[in-house]
């Protein structure tokens, strides 16, 4: 008997799913603003990854930088150099790898722990439930700077505590997420079926309801990485940064600290800051079109 | 952004037990007449989310004291950074911050003078922090009052419109300008507003929030800080009104197709008035919450842009103190700061109750 014939329920199952993925990817094409974003997020990635090959390490060195200080741009220093002489551009390009590092693992992080207390506290209730309820609302009220800020003062400044304390404060938006799409999921006639043949919790949870639930984290979750890479150059900014890398926030951290706006270095200010601009809006009109694609609510609207 | 209100979702608190609560409903609750009294619905209502309130500030209260006191480490050590000291004199120290008591002792210690308004002496000012606070919240309030009102009042105005005429040119290029602007870090943001209309255009000041040299009398002061209010006010406003414009466009489109408007519309009234006194009192209702939820970043919204702008408010006061460090300070502005927003919370329900039906008769 070939599994192809008789259609074997992986074998269907993975048709099923390659379907709704095709279907997913039409409607997310037919979004304009989603593509561009897309294309933008694509071309900044492609940078980031090529970097190192571009660039020698070195260009980041304090001691061996060659240019003049905060000299505006010339043939040698496109976008002129920091208060060592160092080349902006390289800095820039270079701080894109740790800015984008530490927005996606934080929302990692943060989308992992979510989708379990999400999961479990809608599937299991009770007083875990009711517990877990409670806590993720407590945190979504807390001022997330000022919870970050607080913490990353008392913890020292490393970048996998900031890593830890932005995945901390953008937990509970997905933990709500998930918990009411798991108790509509809940609701539905198949996983009454589920449990009448027997299905035990973890079968219910992994095989029935994270299916169901993973799109639309799929989509928070690009709207979480630009609020994560957005927190990760203020605290940076503020001086709250792992003092051993270069990323964007600690590029501007370092240009308030030694004058550039009294100096009118706007090549300084610039390069860095539109950086941010342009990842944290690519990431926004991804996650602006996945939405729309996967959550039935906004289907219908631009 | 993150200068940004907090996110909306927390305004949806739901009432879930109201259902349970009607069951278990005793015959106290129904007078003589054999009528539900109506005020206890809302006492019951309040008492809840009264309830849940203090529940979130003991929660802050104790994981303040367990942040800064106990992950933190000893204090005596940063105090005492560079000069040498003798025990003698670190117990002396120990003793005066109440270090030498039980752990208990110094929790119940805390929580009593945090609630009596106690909240300890700066290490950096060597002054009640009490003090320090009532003398910087006022310019915080200007900064970031001036800036919620204009944001929200600029949100709505063009969320409505937009909304209105989904798809045109006004709504594209609103939408386009919005997400630009709201994706910019407001540090940044205002670096370059500084670097603009302060250090090239010499229109306005760099920073601060008056010039030495105003005559003291009201109006001269009032018309300086006006001045040096400009630019942070632009810079805050910038950065939160799109949040406030893309709620009110998608509470516009939710209304749009309704069938109450067509009925207007068949009455024969103009598309303004159809618009106006049709469709955005309905698509306020969800919004005007978010604006009470918003109210708790008054106190703390601004820290980025105080600190650009070195404007002498709460958040520059909290951002000097972590370099410092001034722990005291800190767990203070904390405390405070977290409060204002449950606080706020706790309001835009009650608020919520008054202004949708749809939770009192459930």
């Amino acid at each position: 008997m070939t599994a192809t014939n008789a259609l074997s329920p992986r074998a269907l199952r993975r048709a099923r799913r390659r379907q709704s993925l095709s279907r997913s990817w039409a409607a997310y094409r037919s979004q304009k603003t989603g593509m561009w974003g897309l294309v933008l997020l694509g071309a900044i990635v492609v940078l980031a990854i090529a970097t190192p090959v571009l660039i020698d390490a070195s260009a980041l060195s304090v001691t061996q930088a060659t240019g003049g200080r905060m000299a505006p741009p010339s043939a040698e220093y496109p976008l002129g150099t920091d208060e060592t002489g160092r080349s902006v551009l390289a800095l820039t390009l270079w701080g894109s790898r740790l800015s984008l590092v530490i927005g996606l693992t934080a929302t990692v992080v943060a989308i992992v722990i979510g989708t379990a207390v999400g999961v479990t506290s809608g599937h299991i209730g009770g007083w875990y439930g009711w517990i877990a309820l409670r806590l993720s609302d407590w945190f979504m009220v807390l001022p997330s700077l000022v919870v970050a800020i607080a913490l990353l003062a008392v913890l020292g400044r490393s970048m996998a505590t900031t890593i830890t304390v932005i995945a901390l404060v953008s937990w509970p938006g997905t933990t709500r997420l998930v918990r009411a799409q798991t108790l509509t999921v809940q609701s539905r006639p198949y996983l009454e079926r589920a449990k009448a043949l027997g299905a035990g919790h973890w079968h219910q949870m992994t095989k029935h309801i994270l299916p169901n639930v993973l799109p639309l984290v799929l989509a928070s979750a690009t709207l979480l990485v630009p609020s994560a890479i957005l927190m990760e150059s203020s605290l940076a900014w503020l001086g709250l940064g792992d003092p051993g890398v270069v990323s964007w926030g600690s590029i501007l951290n370092r240009a308030s600290e030694n004058g550039a706006v009294s100096a009118h270095a706007w090549w300084y200010l610039l390069p860095p800051g539109l950086a941010i601009l342009l990842v944290v809006l690519a990431f926004m009109l991804c996650g602006r079109a996945l939405e729309a694609v996967f959550n039935p609510r906004l289907r219908g609207e631009s | 952004m993150t200068d940004a209100p907090p996110p909306a979702d927390g305004a949806s608190t739901e009432a879930p037990s109201a259902g349970r609560a009607q069951s278990r409903r005793s015959p106290r609750d129904v007078n003589e007449h054999g009528e539900r009294r109506v005020s206890s619905g809302f006492g019951r209502y309040l008492l809840k989310h009264a309830g849940g309130a203090a529940v979130s500030l003991l929660l802050v209260l104790f994981s303040s004291f367990f942040i800064f006191r106990l992950i933190a480490g000893d204090p005596i050590d940063q105090l005492t950074k560079e000069r040498p000291v003798s025990p003698e004199q670190r117990a002396a120290m120990r003793a005066e911050l109440g270090l030498d008591q039980p752990l208990w002792q110094q929790f119940w210690d805390y929580i009593a003078g945090t609630l009596t308004m106690d909240l300890g002496e700066s290490f950096q000012y060597r002054r009640p922090i009490f003090d320090l606070i009532v003398e910087r919240l006022p310019a915080t309030l200007l900064l970031s009052g001036t800036g919620m009102v204009l944001a929200v009042v600029l949100g709505f105005w063009i969320g409505t419109r937009s909304g209105w005429k989904q798809g045109s040119r006004f709504d594209r290029g609103h939408v386009a300008t919005g997400l630009v602007l709201y994706s910019a870090p407001t540090f940044w943001l205002g670096m370059i507003v500084i670097l603009v209309f302060a250090r090239y255009l010499g229109l306005f000041p760099v920073n601060g929030m008056r010039s030495p040299s105003t005559p003291p009398d009201f109006w001269s002061q009032a018309v300086d800080i006006g001045y040096h209010l400009v630019l942070p006010v632009l810079t805050y406003t910038a950065v939160v009104y799109a949040g406030y414009l893309m709620i009110m466009r998608s509470s516009i489109l939710d209304e749009i197709g309704s069938d109450y408007l067509t009925t207007a519309r068949a009455k024969g009234l103009r598309d303004d008035e159809v618009r106006q006194k049709h469709a955005v009192p309905n698509a306020l209702l969800p919004t005007v919450t978010l604006v009470f939820l918003a109210l708790g970043s008054v106190v703390n919204g601004s820290i980025v842009t105080e600190t650009v702008f070195s404007w002498p408010g709460l958040g520059t006061l909290f951002v000097n103190s972590i370099f410092y460090p001034d722990r005291p300070v800190l767990q203070a502005l904390f405390v405070l700061f977290s409060s204002s927003t449950i606080l706020a919370v706790l309001c835009a329900e009650i608020l919520y109750w008054f202004i949708d039906p749809r939770i009192r008769r459930s």
